[in-house]
C-alpha cells in the first residue's frame, strides 16, 4: 500500500481535494511518531459518496478528522469549496466547518446526556445566530421529521430515552441544521443492529438527495460500503491501495489486500463456501511502518522490488486505481458469493 | 470457511436439555421478562448460533445456563439440564465445578473482559491451579501450550504481558486461551468477534472452529450477526422478545426460513451481490418491551404479514416440513397468506412510488 500518487485525481466539479494529506502523532517523548496517515490524495465530487475502508488502525478516521482540522495535519492541502483549509486561519475555519459536518460512530456518546434533544439539534443555529428564533425552531422541527424524530418528544426528552439507532438520527439531524455540503460519516452504523443498520442507511441516502450532499462515508464493513458508495478507496497503514467505482472494485479488486477484506466478510449463506487464503497475522505498528509497499509483510505475492519500492497509484481502466506492483487480474466471479 | 461443523465425531447424545427457562428482573419499571419460556437441546460436539437483535434475550439466555446471573437481582425458573444433572438452582459455591473445567465463555469485549492489572500468564495459569490443582511450573508450561494452540506468537514473551499491551485479536485469543484451559465440555461464545476486524473476525472463528472439532467441544455462538452464524454453525436458533421463534439446522434454516422475522432480519444486510445503493429491507419499530410484552405474537407490531389473529393469539412452535425445524407464526413464509399479503405490498409500492420496505420507524 501502498502507494502515493495523485494519478486518479479529477478536475471538475470536485467538492473536496486532498492532497499529499500527512498526520502524524509523537509517541511521547521518545522521539518516535504513529505515522497515522502518510500522504494520500483523493477527492470527491459534488454530490458524490466516497466510501473509505480498512482494518482499525489504518488512518481512515484520521483522514476524516484532518479534513476538519481536527487537529491540524501535520503536511498536505485539503482543498474544499475552492479554500485551502490548512492555510485558514482559526476564525475562518470555525466558519467553514460549518459548511462541513461529522456524524460518528457511538450515537449515544456524541449527544450531551443532559441536554433535551431538540436543544442539542437547535444549537449549532444559536451558535450562529441564524434566523431568529422562532425560525430556528421551525428548521430544527422539520429537520427532526425528516429524521424521523417526533419534534414534540426531542423537546421533552433527553438522548438516554431514546434508543440507539433513534440517537444516531438526532446525530444526523444536528449535523444538517446548519445547511452543509459535506457529511463526514465515521462509522455511523456500525454500533447497531443490522434491521437498524439498514434504516440508517437508507436515512442517509434520502436525505443526501433532499439536502443535496456529498459524503465521505467510512466504515470497516465493505458490504455496507458497497450498499451507499458510488466510489471507494481502500486504505492500509496510512496509505491508499486502492480508488475505484464501487461496482468495479468488487468485480475485479486488484490489490491483494482488497481481495482479503472481500474474502474476509462472512456470507449469510450456508451453502456457500468461499475459497479463503486468510491473511496471516495482523498489521505491523504505525510508528515503524515497513519499507517499499507497507503491505507486503502479510501479502503472499511480495517480492524484493515490493520490500523496498513504494508502489505508486496508478490507472488500470474505468476509473480504477490501484497501487501495487503486482496487481490481481482474474476477476471475482461473483456468482460464487451471491 | 470449514466451518464448526461435526458430524458424529468422539461421542454423541445430548449434552444440554434447557426446558422452559424463563429469566425474570425485578425493577422498578416492572418485571422485566428478558428470557421466557426457552426450551431446547444442543448435542455433544454440536454448534449452535442464537442469533437476534439487542434485547431479544441472546445474551440473558446464555448467562441463565451457565449460572452468572446474581440470585439477588434475577428469578430464574423452568430446568437445565447439563450431561444429565439440573443446574438451576446450583449455589455460585456449587457451580465452581463446572465453570471452566465444564462450561467456559468468551465475552464481545476482550478489553474489559481480561484483569488490566494482572499479567496475561496468571491469568491463564490460575484456572489451571485452582480448578485443576496443578503446580506452578506446569501451569506455566500449560499456559504456553495453549497459546500456541491459539496461535500467539511469541507465548514465552507474552505470557509476561499486560493487556493492554496486545492488540484486540491478540486478546480475544488470550481469552480463548484462558476458556480452554480446563478443558470444558460446553463453550459459551457471546460475540466473539464482534469488536474486532473483519480479518481477525475471520481468524477467531476459524480458531473457534478448530478447537471445537480438536476437543469434541458443544458451542454455543450467541450473535446479531447471521453471516456469521452461516458457515460457522450446526444449528441456529432465532431469538425475538425473549422467546424462541425458530430453530433449524444451518443450511435448512437459511433453504427454507419460515418466520417472517428471520427472513427479514436476513434481507437488512447489505449484500456483496447487490448494486450499490439498492434499496435496503428493514424491520420497522423496534424490539418489544419486556416489561409489557404485546399480546399475541410479539414481532406482530412490525411484521408486513402480521394479521388479526397474530394481534391476538400466540403461535407456539410448531415443526416444519424438514427435519428439526421449529417454528412460531400462523402465516409462515410460504404460506398462501403470505403470498397474498406480499402481492399487496409490492402493489402497493408500485402505486405509491415508494420501495417495499421502507417502514417508518420515526416516533416509536
Amino acid at each position: 500500500m501502498a502507494g502515493s500518487g495523485k494519478a486518479h485525481l479529477r478536475d471538475t466539479d470536485v467538492l473536496l481535494r486532498v492532497e499529499d494529506l500527512v498526520m502524524e502523532f509523537p509517541v511521547g517523548r521518545t522521539g518516535l511518531k504513529v505515522n497515522a496517515v502518510s500522504g494520500i490524495s483523493f477527492d470527491i465530487k459534488r454530490g458524490e459518496t466516497l466510501g473509505m475502508v480498512g482494518e482499525s488502525g489504518c488512518g481512515k478516521s484520521t483522514t476524516g478528522r484532518s479534513i476538519m482540522q481536527l487537529p491540524r495535519p501535520t503536511s498536505g492541502s485539503v482543498v474544499f469549496e475552492g479554500n485551502d483549509l490548512t492555510k485558514l486561519d482559526d476564525s475562518a475555519m470555525r466558519a467553514a466547518r460549518t459548511r462541513m459536518q461529522m456524524i460518528f460512530q457511538d450515537p449515544i456518546s456524541s449527544l450531551n446526556p443532559r441536554r433535551k434533544v431538540r436543544d442539542i439539534v437547535m444549537e449549532p443555529l444559536t451558535i450562529w445566530k441564524r434566523g431568529d428564533s422562532a425560525s430556528r425552531g421551525q428548521l430544527v422541527d422539520s429537520v427532526l421529521e425528516d429524521v424521523g424524530i417526533d419534534p414534540q418528544r426531542a423537546a421533552e426528552s433527553q438522548p438516554h430515552q431514546f434508543s440507539g439507532g433513534q440517537c444516531q438520527r438526532i446525530s444526523i439531524a444536528r449535523s444538517l441544521v446548519l445547511d452543509p455540503s459535506l457529511i463526514i460519516c465515521d462509522e455511523p452504523v456500525s454500533a447497531l443492529d443490522v434491521s437498524v443498520q439498514a434504516q440508517v442507511l437508507n436515512l442517509l441516502e434520502d436525505l443526501k438527495e433532499r439536502y443535496e450532499l456529498t459524503l465521505l462515508f467510512i466504515a470497516h464493513d465493505l458490504a455496507v460500503v458497497k450498499n451507499i458508495s458510488d466510489r471507494i478507496a481502500v486504505m492500509y497503514l496510512g496509505k491508499l491501495c486502492e480508488i475505484s467505482p464501487a461496482e468495479d472494485l468488487y468485480q475485479r479488486p486488484a490489490h491483494p489486500y482488497t481481495r482479503v477484506l472481500l474474502d474476509s466478510i462472512p456470507i449469510p449463506d450456508p451453502t456457500v463456501k468461499v475459497e479463503y487464503a486468510p491473511v496471516e497475522g495482523e498489521p505491523p505498528s504505525p510508528v515503524l511502518p515497513p519499507p517499499g509497499c507497507r503491505f507486503h509483510t502479510r501479502c503472499q505475492y511480495a517480492d524484493d522490488q515490493c520490500r523496498t519500492q513504494e508502489p505508486q497509484l496508478r490507472d488500470i481502466g474505468g476509473g480504477h486505481f490501484v497501487a501495487c506492483h503486482h496487481p490481481l487480474e482474474t476477476p471475482v466471479t461473483l456468482t460464487a458469493r451471491s | 470457511m470449514s466451518g464448526l461443523q461435526t458430524e458424529g465425531r468422539g461421542i454423541s447424545g445430548t449434552l444440554l436439555e434447557v426446558t422452559d427457562l424463563r429469566t425474570h428482573f425485578p425493577t422498578e419499571r416492572g418485571v422485566v421478562r428478558a428470557v421466557d419460556g426457552v426450551s431446547f437441546t444442543l448435542e455433544r460436539g454440536k454448534t449452535l448460533g442464537v442469533v437476534g437483535e439487542s434485547g431479544s434475550g441472546k445474551t440473558v439466555l446464555s448467562r441463565s445456563i451457565m449460572g452468572l446471573l446474581s440470585p439477588r437481582t434475577t428469578i430464574l425458573t423452568g430446568s437445565v439440564k447439563f450431561a444429565g444433572e439440573e443446574l438451576l438452582g446450583r449455589s455460585a459455591k456449587q457451580m465452581r465445578n463446572v465453570w471452566g473445567s465444564e462450561m467456559a465463555m468468551i465475552f464481545q469485549d476482550p478489553m474489559t473482559s481480561l484483569n488490566p492489572l494482572m499479567k496475561i500468564g496468571k491469568q491463564i495459569t490460575e484456572p489451571l491451579k485452582i480448578h485443576l490443582d496443578m503446580p506452578a511450573d506446569e501451569a506455566k508450561a500449560t499456559a504456553v501450550r495453549l497459546m500456541r494452540d491459539v496461535r500467539i506468537p511469541e507465548p514465552e514473551k507474552r505470557l509476561e504481558q499486560y493487556p493492554y499491551e496486545l492488540s484486540g485479536g491478540m486478546r480475544q485469543r488470550v481469552m480463548i486461551a484462558i476458556a480452554l484451559a480446563c478443558g470444558p465440555t460446553m463453550l459459551f461464545a457471546d460475540e466473539p468477534t464482534t469488536a474486532l476486524d473483519v480479518t481477525v473476525q475471520a481468524q477467531i472463528l476459524e480458531l473457534i472452529g478448530e478447537q471445537q472439532r480438536d476437543r469434541n467441544m458443544s458451542v454455543i455462538l450467541v450473535t446479531h450477526d447471521l453471516g456469521v452464524v452461516a458457515g460457522h454453525t450446526d444449528e441456529i436458533a432465532v431469538m425475538y422478545g425473549g422467546r424462541l421463534v425458530e430453530k433449524a439446522p444451518t443450511t435448512e434454516l437459511f433453504a427454507n426460513m419460515k418466520m417472517p422475522y428471520t427472513e427479514a432480519l436476513l434481507q437488512s444486510i447489505p449484500r456483496l451481490d447487490q448494486a450499490s445503493h439498492t434499496r435496503l429491507t428493514t424491520i420497522p419499530g423496534r424490539p418489544p418491551d419486556l416489561v409489557n410484552p404485546p399480546k399475541g405474537c410479539r414481532f406482530a407490531p412490525r411484521c408486513a404479514y402480521a394479521r388479526d389473529r397474530c394481534l391476538e393469539e400466540e403461535p407456539t412452535l410448531t415443526p416444519a416440513e424438514g427435519p428439526g425445524h421449529v417454528f412460531a407464526c400462523f402465516y409462515p413464509v410460504g404460506s398462501d397468506e403470505y403470498h397474498e399479503r406480499k402481492a399487496e405490498l409490492a402493489q402497493r409500492s408500485q402505486t405509491s412510488g415508494v420501495a417495499a420496505g421502507t417502514g417508518s420507524e420515526g416516533g416509536l
